[in-house]
């Protein structure tokens, strides 16, 4: 083979030699770089097959969706049952909150997207007019949720349950952890020996007491401050329990952040004579914050699961709901699927956080556009 | 050479008798330096010398200990008031550009005339425009720094401290982190900024900066002003061993 000769400097970007790019050089590279490779990749193909296949089947193509029990269910088809869900749905999202009313529920949770959408998406149009409604939203969905007002009817926090409870507890928690967070870790940070101190001994306390223990705190507490028989707040004190909980470790992540930023960037905030709000607000914050988005929505996501904890406390999470279905006899002995259900729930609502928090670093990433 | 016309006898950073301590060392020793307005001053000495630490603490990014400082006739102190007005008067230039690398180079400009010198958003947009515009790099004020090479950077950092208008410039080894072929269109910038008449303080070894644009060239070691003269007999024929020796390294090589 001829090589063709180029006068210096004259050398053209020639394409790679075939097979190593495209669909066909990733296959290539990846599944049958070499003969035992080769073989795993056909093992591991075929063992998929058998695995898609049968999980297929008894997901979805065995399955029975709606029945009377557990026993109609078996007579129709082996696969999964998934009467026990969709003859319960209605519990397993509202809880016992009364069947007339679910449509506060419902518009709620609908114009909960609406009012976080000009906080996650910076660039939405018409954001100054959304953010107007993010700040209305908190009242909003107060009244609609708890009744009471405007001819509302009240609701008892008793009846709260289901996803719905897992909602209202991980987004209230989520949403009051993050700004209780980073004022913690400023505090940390701080020049100020007592706001120093407090930060310290509020975030060490914190971590270091189980969450279940603080939960039993938060009901026991109510006992002694309420007069017996009411169930007032105990929401809200979990809620308050949940929220000083991951804004502890919140803000540890984002002293982290915060401890990653170069020393140079307050000195050039100093020297155009920017003060500590200043720096803190436009140097500090935007970076540290950017820094800790992964271990931030880590621990969003760990709260967001805790939540289940509040059925030791009596309040009926999915799982509680769960529980009380395979308690029925009808639908004994169907847990596999209750759980599997609720466990579906949590990953959804999990990811798509995951998700939000990788696009929003890509965002943010700054290096290379 | 630059010719300075600018050149007043208005002093405008005096230091008396400055002591600097970093814990036990002893490091900046009975510093006494007066800079006129206008006046271009290089300062140079072998590394661990001071030199660095004695122009942070000119805006009082580190803290004297004894003696007194007054910049634009205002003395440094522990009062946070009076530092606002200084650092808001005083530019600086580090050698690792310091850039703040979430914002773009025009709101790395803009940041400090709006919140500190509350200039309205608009105004501060256009100063910072006019400025990229000086320092050569207007199309890349959408830009993020990271974006940039390093010598785009350093010009937008001196930009960047040009959009807070200072009366002095403090530059602190500018174009040490520099590639080589970089290093000259950071010095263009600067010998361009002598020429307006800015009062500039400059940690360099550059000396073909120091000899084209410094009125004076001051030699330090081991915390101390070893020698201060004009660039010529500075050069040509220094008094101190010290500074023959240390020139005698960085000029043949």
């Amino acid at each position: 083979m001829s090589e063709k000769t180029y006068k210096p400097g004259n050398y053209p970007d020639l394409p790679p030699p075939p097979g190593t790019v495209g669909v066909y050089g990733w296959i290539k590279q990846n599944l049958f770089s070499s003969i035992s490779n080769s073989l795993l990749t056909i093992i591991s193909v075929v063992l998929l097959y058998y695995l898609i296949d049968g999980i297929i089947g008894w997901f979805f193509l065995n399955a029975v969706f709606d029945a009377e029990s557990k026993i109609a269910c078996r007579k129709i088809n082996d696969g999964a049952c998934w009467a026990v869900i969709t003859r319960r749905v209605g519990q397993f999202v509202y809880g016992f909150y009364p069947e007339a009313e679910r449509w506060r529920i419902d518009i709620t949770f609908l114009t909960m997207f609406i009012a976080f959408a000009p906080l996650l998406y910076p660039d939405i149009p018409k954001r100054k007019w959304l953010l107007y409604f993010s700040l209305f939203y908190p009242f909003f969905a107060f009244v609609l949720i708890m009744g009471g007002y405007f001819g509302l009817q009240k609701i008892e926090y008793s009846l709260f349950g289901g996803f719905m409870l897992t909602v209202i507890l991980g987004v209230c928690g989520i949403v009051c952890s993050l700004p209780l967070g980073i004022l913690l870790a400023l505090g940390r940070q701080s020049n100020l020996t007592v706001v120093r101190t407090l930060s310290v001994c509020f975030i060490e306390f914190m971590r270091g007491v189980p969450l279940i223990t603080l939960l039993f705190v938060a009901s026991s507490m109510l006992n002694y401050f309420l007069p017996p028989g009411t169930n007032f707040s105990i929401l809200v004190r979990v809620i308050i329990m949940f929220t000083f909980f991951s804004a502890a470790y919140i803000a540890e992540v984002i002293r982290g952040g915060i401890q990653a930023i170069p020393k140079g960037q307050y000195e050039a905030a100093d020297a155009l004579g920017m003060n500590y709000w200043q720096k803190t607000r436009f140097i500090t914050l935007p970076q540290a914050l950017k820094i800790s988005i992964p271990g931030i929505v880590n621990t969003f996501i760990g709260l967001y699961k805790d939540t289940t904890l509040v059925v030791v406390i009596g309040l009926l999470d999915p799982l509680g709901i769960g529980r009380a279905a395979l308690a029925d006899t009808k639908w004994n002995g169907l847990s596999t699927e209750t759980y599997l259900f609720v466990a579906l729930f949590f990953f959804v609502s999990c990811f798509a956080m995951s998700r939000y928090s990788l696009w929003l670093e890509n965002k943010l990433n700054t290096d290379k556009k | 050479m630059v010719v300075n016309k600018n050149k007043s006898s208005k002093p405008v950073i005096e230091i008396k008798e400055m002591h600097k301590w970093f814990g036990n060392f002893h490091v900046l020793k009975n510093i006494s330096l007066g800079v006129n307005q206008g006046e271009r001053i290089v300062i140079c000495g072998p590394s661990g010398s001071g030199k660095s630490t004695l122009i942070r603490c000119i805006n009082r990014l580190e803290v004297h200990q004894q003696g007194d400082i007054i910049v634009n006739n205002v003395e440094l102190t522990g009062d946070l008031k009076n530092l606002e007005v200084i650092r808001s008067d005083v530019g600086m230039v580090f050698q690792s550009f310091n850039l703040f690398p979430h914002l773009t180079v025009l709101e790395n400009c803009t940041l400090a005339p709006i919140w500190v010198k509350k200039l309205p958003k608009k105004e501060a947009e256009e100063l910072a425009m006019e400025l990229l515009t000086r320092v050569k790099i207007p199309e890349q004020a959408l830009k993020y720094p990271g974006q940039l090479s390093g010598g785009q950077q350093q010009r937008v950092a001196i930009a960047r401290s040009l959009c807070m208008q200072p009366k002095i410039m403090l530059f602190d080894e500018p174009t040490s982190a520099l590639d080589p072929e970089m290093i000259k269109e950071v010095l263009d910038t600067m010998i361009e900024l002598a020429e307006t008449g800015m009062t500039m303080l400059v940690v360099t070894h550059e000396m073909g900066f120091a000899k084209k644009v410094a009125d004076s060239v001051i030699f330090m070691d081991e915390g101390e002003i070893i020698e201060q003269n004009d660039p010529k007999n500075f050069f040509n024929n220094p008094k101190n061993d010290r500074t023959k020796l240390f020139l005698s390294q960085i000029l043949n090589h």
